[in-house]
């Protein structure tokens, strides 16, 4: 009787030992979580506070100024709109493809290996060296100049390595046993692909395809590489309203600029007051790249309802 | 390699009822993933409108000849088939290269272990089998997705809900639809890989059930890791043993006085 007291007592004295360690790590793990959170809200805080005074109907109306209070960021976020639809057409097609073609169809050699290695290496290689690239190769190379295209085309460029990966994850996610019951029926590769493979693993796809266009958005180096330029006070015709064929597309040759330039270009004033716009486009900038996260988990969220593995 | 010593098949010839016609025979088959050799040589008929059971210790291979049947292996690298499995009445040799797994696995349906309904509704799982064979039809769409339901006994549970997301259903539902699924496009042979494993007893007897009328209009094989299951269900059972056919005969025969000691180990439970 005595024996098994003394016995729960050491097994207590144990647990209450080993969850001390529950409790440091908790902390540490907090403490950790914080670091981040609070260093963002500290900027997003301090932006908020300098730059909502900035903020009016006026601010996303008016072109660029020389008189700060008059200045607005019209050019640059419907410059940076029409960049990331260009940048959307042609990374997601790609990517998406790339994704599908080495995940379903690949065989598996060396050669593959070594196109994965190289997709995956893709993300992690600087911004702006895509952006000398695109200055040789669309500005110069194929006189695209400095437009609309080009960045289009060269944040695209930036996006693909993602865009490819997010698709491959996503079709991985899938269980070998969908695939297996849809070549059982005697369904093609192809449509195993456009019947399950690319409808159920759609949501992970849009998800990655958004997180990169929110990285996308904020990049600034190569689109001053290829000569965005800082001061413009008109906009590129309105898409789609040209002389068609080729005028539906003037939009696209026109030259631009977009936010994260025209933030910079106002944070390098000498004047205050240009500061504080900077402040309020960085809100309008964050507060679109979260709205972009935001629909990206929405519309995972509304996707994989009626999937479960 | 020691020379595998020759199943006994000759016994079910030697019976005094008639044998029923063959609808498949392996032959030398033999299968290999990548340097593993998982199937040794094996010669066996599978007789028409019949069910054939595949017994065996987990590993015997029971699952790998299954999957031979349509060609499921060629969807992964490094697999080799050797020998051939004939399907009968035409002899087509289903391991040929020449011939499209497409075509085998259109003649010949699988229903996997754990149910795999498609994240799509009722009605579009049942479909799809005729969707791939380019039907567009809405009438004779409905009319094939209700008589496969009805053959799968799903048809009065779900005839009000067809438009709704296949997971509503419970396993043993969705395990009924999966079997719907693969009668819908009228195969000539039906596989099974261990249907019953994933579900509870009452679900279990009402697929057993299915079998027992299913094979009337088709030829099942079937791999049970139950014993019981392979005595309640087949009219012939094969028992394999690391990637061998050691023993195939009428089921009876094999449940009662099998001629294979091994056999007999396994059946009466003192190995395995």
């Amino acid at each position: 009787m005595a024996e098994a007291a003394a016995n729960i007592k050491k097994i207590r004295a144990l647990i209450a030992a080993h969850k001390r360690w529950d409790l440091l790590f908790s902390l540490l793990g907090m403490l950790a979580l914080m670091v981040g959170v609070l260093t963002f809200v500290a900027l997003f805080g301090q932006m908020a506070v300098e730059g909502a005074s900035r903020l009016s109907w006026d601010f996303f109306t008016n072109f660029p100024s020389r008189k700060p209070d008059q200045a607005g960021i019209l050019s640059a976020w419907v410059g940076s709109t029409l960049v990331m639809l260009v940048t959307a057409a042609t990374a997601v097609p790609l990517g998406v493809a790339a994704g599908i073609y080495l995940e379903e169809y690949a065989p598996r050699n060396w050669i593959t290996d070594l196109i994965e290695i190289n997709v995956t290496n893709l993300a992690g290689v600087p911004s702006i060296i895509y952006g000398l690239l695109a200055l040789g190769l669309f500005v110069y190379g194929f006189g695209l100049g400095q437009s609309i295209l080009t960045a289009g085309l060269t944040l695209g460029l930036l996006i693909l390595p993602v865009v490819i990966v997010a698709t491959r994850e996503a079709i991985r996610a899938i269980p070998a046993a969908i695939r297996e019951g849809a070549y059982a029926l005697g369904a093609t590769k192809w449509q195993t692909t456009a019947d399950h493979i690319l409808p159920y693993s759609l949501a992970g796809i849009l998800t990655g395809v958004i997180i990169g266009m929110a990285r996308a958005i904020g990049e600034t180096a190569p689109v001053i590489t290829i000569g965005a330029l800082t001061f413009i006070a008109f906009l590129p015709s309105v898409p789609l309203t040209g002389d068609p064929p080729a005028g539906l597309f003037d939009w696209v040759m026109s030259p631009f600029t977009v936010m994260p330039i025209q933030m910079f270009n106002w944070t390098s004033r000498p004047e205050a007051a240009f500061h504080q716009n900077a402040a309020a486009a960085g809100l309008v900038l964050v507060v679109m790249t979260l709205s972009m996260n935001a629909l990206a988990i929405y519309i995972r969220y509304r996707l994989r309802k009626n999937i479960k593995w | 390699m020691v020379a595998t010593p020759a199943p006994e098949i000759a016994s079910v010839a030697a019976a005094a009822a008639p044998l029923p016609p063959k609808k498949s025979e392996s032959r030398g088959l033999g299968f290999h993933y990548s340097s593993f050799q998982a199937l040794k040589n094996i010669n066996m008929p599978i007789y028409e409108n019949k069910v054939t059971a595949l017994i065996g210790p987990s590993g015997c291979g029971k699952s790998t000849y299954l999957r031979c049947f349509n060609r499921m292996h060629d969807l992964y690298p490094g697999n080799r088939y050797e020998g051939n499995i004939m399907l009968y009445p035409d002899r087509t040799d289903i391991l040929n290269p020449d011939v499209d797994p497409i075509e085998v696995r259109m003649r010949i349906s699988m229903v996997f272990q754990k149910p795999n309904p498609f994240p799509k509704s009722i009605y579009e799982n049942v479909a799809y089998g005729l969707r791939v064979r380019g039907e567009r039809k809405r009438a004779l769409l409905d009319e094939k997705v209700e008589e496969a339901l009805r053959g799968a006994a799903l048809w009065e549970e779900v005839k009000n809900r067809l438009d709704e997301p296949a997971f509503n259903l419970s396993g043993g539902q969705q395990q009924r639809l999966c079997i719907a699924r693969a009668l819908a496009t009228d195969p000539e042979m039906l596989l099974f890989d261990e249907p019953t494993s994933a579900l509870d007893p009452i679900a279990t007897a009402s697929i057993e059930q299915l079998l027992t009328e299913l094979k009337e209009k088709v030829t099942i094989l079937i791999v049970t890791h139950n014993m019981q299951q392979a005595a309640r269900v087949s009219d012939y059972t094969a028992y394999m043993y690391l990637g061998e056919l050691i023993e195939f005969d009428a089921t009876d025969t094999i449940f009662i006085k099998p001629k294979n000691k091994q056999t007999e180990d396994y059946i009466t439970g003192r190995f395995g």
